[in-house]
């Protein structure tokens, strides 16, 4: 069993979590994920690692409220236990000095791309942090990214935070500010569209961008092929081959349809009465 | 001479049948398919066996059971003394006694079977191991502890035991498990209705009750590599990672929604127990028609599932004809009565799908058979311009598993082959690598449940005179 020992309420739908997980603490790296089961019933789901501290063996997820699991998990406290959380899994991120890198967050995404961002920045980096979301109340973690950060760059799709617009439209000021020539890398985490639409603008300019990918996945170890995805036309696994890829080489549309397959059973499962013995007062 | 003549020993020619649900009802359930021998036939069955000197059927036990000890037990209804007999050496025997292909190791090998059918040593076996699950749990002896420390690396057939020997020399031994259980291809793969899943787990804890310790939701390799586990203080480790990286044909359509590696079909089903959605929360989808690919245990298991999943029509399609079928005869046999449907001599070009990338047909080619290629086998040849399409809502890929690559990637001085199998001695399962040892699978390829253990059992010594080595 692994101890919840602290949740922070971003916004109705946001939500952080620490975790008592020793082992995935002491080894795990930026940009890798760990896979969570909450309880004999439940599924296996992929959670970038948000945070981790090695010595407290602490590991921090953030997640966004879209499904039957991540709706169950919103509605425990610090205090009770998941039943499985196994990791670090995926390949970390290839940390090195680019020169100047360019960090996207979007949404939920600010949170995998946080100890990125640190490290790159331990590294030696320069970095450019851009964060997004759709409102001020979806808006968290500033702090922690302009910490992370060199520099930081806030923006809101409707205007209620610091600025209106999406992320692509700050990076491409950015890109257009300092020369395309001056930027080394481009890393962009959040939902599919937007990793999507900050790859046809970096595509333009000629700017490598690695994206990390939210597949289904089963066991997270390369065993069952679930979260296969092709990249530069061929077929890879992201939780052993990725997470991150290089955006530019992916098929954006069939990592959309494979990742739409099981809407109606999540559905139906959302709406299954819950009557789990967990204590946290039958869900939503 | 005073002495009456011994009397003849009355030969039964056949085989006691193994009851068994009938196919049209088991066909829509998941429930165990062979429902096992009572006290009476177990003790008929025994009571078989010539207990001929030669002893013929030894040589077919790759965990070396002494069978016609066992049976001799339990043909006198001592089945307490039978199960013991046989966990002498079997750590598994409730799983061996169901899925082990007796056909081809001890029963190949019985005397009665030259001139009749062979003893059901299977049969016999699992009844023994069952009757003991019921009652009552005797643990073997454990030797005094040594001191030493075994990580076992995987806790399939192999690993499970590989440790439960090295437990019973009196070493402490830790298996690391990636999944959240403990079982490898015993949970996530072999389906409910061939190998209940209470069972194996019945198994794991009286593993556990010898001391073993097992460690779920732990990947070496990533939480920890081998060389980390060495110097953490284990003095030796095994390797039994399995064949856990699925094969796909490499055509075009393999990505499409709908088409499913066997290893996710069968560990969404059995494993994350998909067929009891939405009560647990991992779903399957399942098509009216679906196509498995390939013709070996693991294709007949998932065509077999998803007739239980409430497919209309299941569909094994396969390349050569029926005769090459690489599954167990048994196995075939089951999934035709149960409605199976063959397409032989056929393989897919490509897959196709609809708008929504979802799959609803399959191009496929016939063949023929050809000249025997070097295997002897008559390979098949594509009959030119054959090309039809096949309608399916469901596409499993059952051609094969390589081995999972995650620790042979990650571990220094370990010699792997082309294949990414590890190489170890046939007679040690020794490694390049001095201490760490391998076999199962992972060494061998995907091969079966049994050759996986008696690899454990080989791996279980060698590593015992490497520790005792150590000590001298």
């Amino acid at each position: 069993m692994y101890k919840i020992l602290r949740k922070e309420v971003f916004s109705p739908i946001i939500k952080l979590m620490d975790i008592e997980a020793p082992k995935v603490a002491k080894s795990c790296k930026a940009g890798q994920f760990i896979i969570l089961r909450i309880d004999e019933e439940g599924e296996r789901i992929p959670l970038t690692i948000a945070d981790y501290d090695r010595e407290k063996g602490i590991v921090t997820i953030v997640y966004q409220e879209v499904g039957k699991t991540t709706e169950q998990l919103g509605a425990m406290e610090a205090g009770q236990s998941i039943q499985d959380f196994v990791g670090p899994l995926g390949e970390p991120s290839h940390i090195e000095n680019f020169g100047n890198v360019i960090v996207v967050g979007g949404g939920v995404g600010i949170a995998p791309v946080h100890p990125i961002a640190r490290s790159l920045k331990e590294a030696g980096n320069n970095v450019i942090g851009i964060i997004g979301s759709r409102n001020k109340e979806l808006m968290f973690w500033e702090d922690k990214m302009r910490e992370a950060c060199s520099e930081l760059h806030v923006t809101t799709d409707d205007g209620s935070y610091v600025r209106k617009g999406f992320v692509t439209d700050v990076m491409k000021e950015i890109i257009e500010a300092r020369g395309k020539e001056n930027i080394g890398l481009v890393i962009a985490i959040g939902p599919q569209p937007m990793m999507r639409a900050c790859c046809n603008v970096t595509k333009e300019y000629g700017l490598k961008t690695v994206v990390s990918l939210n597949a289904l996945m089963v066991d997270g170890t390369g065993m069952c092929g679930c979260c296969r995805v092709s990249v530069e036309g061929q077929t890879k696994f992201v939780c052993v081959d990725g997470p991150e890829f290089d955006g530019h080489q992916v098929d954006w549309a069939e990592l959309s349809k494979r990742g739409a397959y099981f809407r109606e059973e999540e559905q139906r499962s959302k709406e299954k009465k819950h009557t789990c013995k967990c204590g946290c007062g039958g869900g939503k | 001479m005073t002495d009456t003549p011994k009397p003849k020993k009355q030969i039964v020619p056949n085989k006691a049948p193994m009851p068994a649900q009938d196919a049209a009802v088991r066909a829509k359930n998941f429930s165990e398919v062979a429902t096992g021998y009572t006290r009476e036939t177990a003790i008929a069955e025994a009571q078989r066996c010539l207990q001929c000197k030669k002893e013929p059927c030894r040589q077919g036990c790759p965990v070396e059971v002494n069978i016609p000890d066992f049976l001799k037990l339990a043909a006198e209804g001592d089945f307490a003394g039978a199960i013991a007999k046989i966990k002498e050496k079997n750590a598994l025997p409730a799983v061996c006694g169901r899925v082990c292909p007796q056909e081809n190791q001890c029963e190949k090998y019985c005397t009665l079977g030259k001139k009749h059918e062979p003893v059901g040593i299977g049969r016999v076996e699992r009844f023994c191991a069952d009757l003991e699950l019921e009652t009552g749990v005797k643990l073997p002896e454990v030797a005094p502890a040594t001191g030493f420390k075994v990580a076992v690396v995987g806790s399939g057939p192999a690993g499970l035991t590989c440790a439960s020997d090295l437990a019973k020399m009196g070493h402490k031994v830790t298996v690391f498990e990636a999944l959240h259980v403990a079982g490898g291809v015993l949970m996530y793969g072999i389906p409910e209705f061939r190998l209940p899943k209470a069972v194996v787990q019945a198994e794991v804890q009286n593993l556990k009750k010898l001391g073993v310790e097992i460690d779920v939701n732990s990947v070496v390799g990533k939480f920890s590599t081998v060389d980390e586990l060495m110097e953490s203080g284990f003095d030796a480790v095994f390797i039994g990672t399995g064949a856990g990286l699925p094969y796909f044909m490499n055509i075009p359509g393999e990505n499409l929604c709908g088409v499913y590696s066997a290893n996710e079909f069968l560990t969404r089903t059995n494993l994350m127990k998909a067929y009891k959605f939405p009560d647990y929360d991992t779903p399957i989808k399942i098509g009216k028609k679906v196509a498995v690919l390939g013709g070996g245990n693991v294709a007949m298991d998932a065509a077999r599932t998803a007739l239980r999943l409430g497919a209309e029509e299941s569909w094994i399609v396969y390349r050569r004809s029926d005769k090459e079928l690489p599954a167990r005869h048994e196995e075939v046999e089951h999934a035709h009565e149960e409605g199976v449907k063959f397409a032989l001599l056929t393989s897919p070009t490509k897959i196709v799908g609809d708008d929504n990338g979802v799959v609803k047909a399959m191009e496929c080619l016939k063949y023929e058979l050809g000249e025997p290629d070097a295997s002897g086998r008559r390979s098949p040849v594509a009959i030119k311009g054959s090309e039809y399409m096949m309608e399916v809502d469901t596409v499993v890929v059952a051609i094969g598993q390589g081995p999972n690559p995650l620790v042979p990637r990650t571990t220094k001085g370990l010699e792997i082959n082309k294949r990414g199998n590890i190489v170890a001695s046939v007679e040690t399962g020794a490694t390049s690598k001095p201490g760490v040892y391998a076999g199962g699978d992972v060494v061998t390829g995907a091969a079966t449940v049994i050759m996986a253990m008696g690899a454990g059992k080989i791996g279980a010594r060698s590593i015992h005179e490497y520790l005792q080595s150590k000590k001298a």
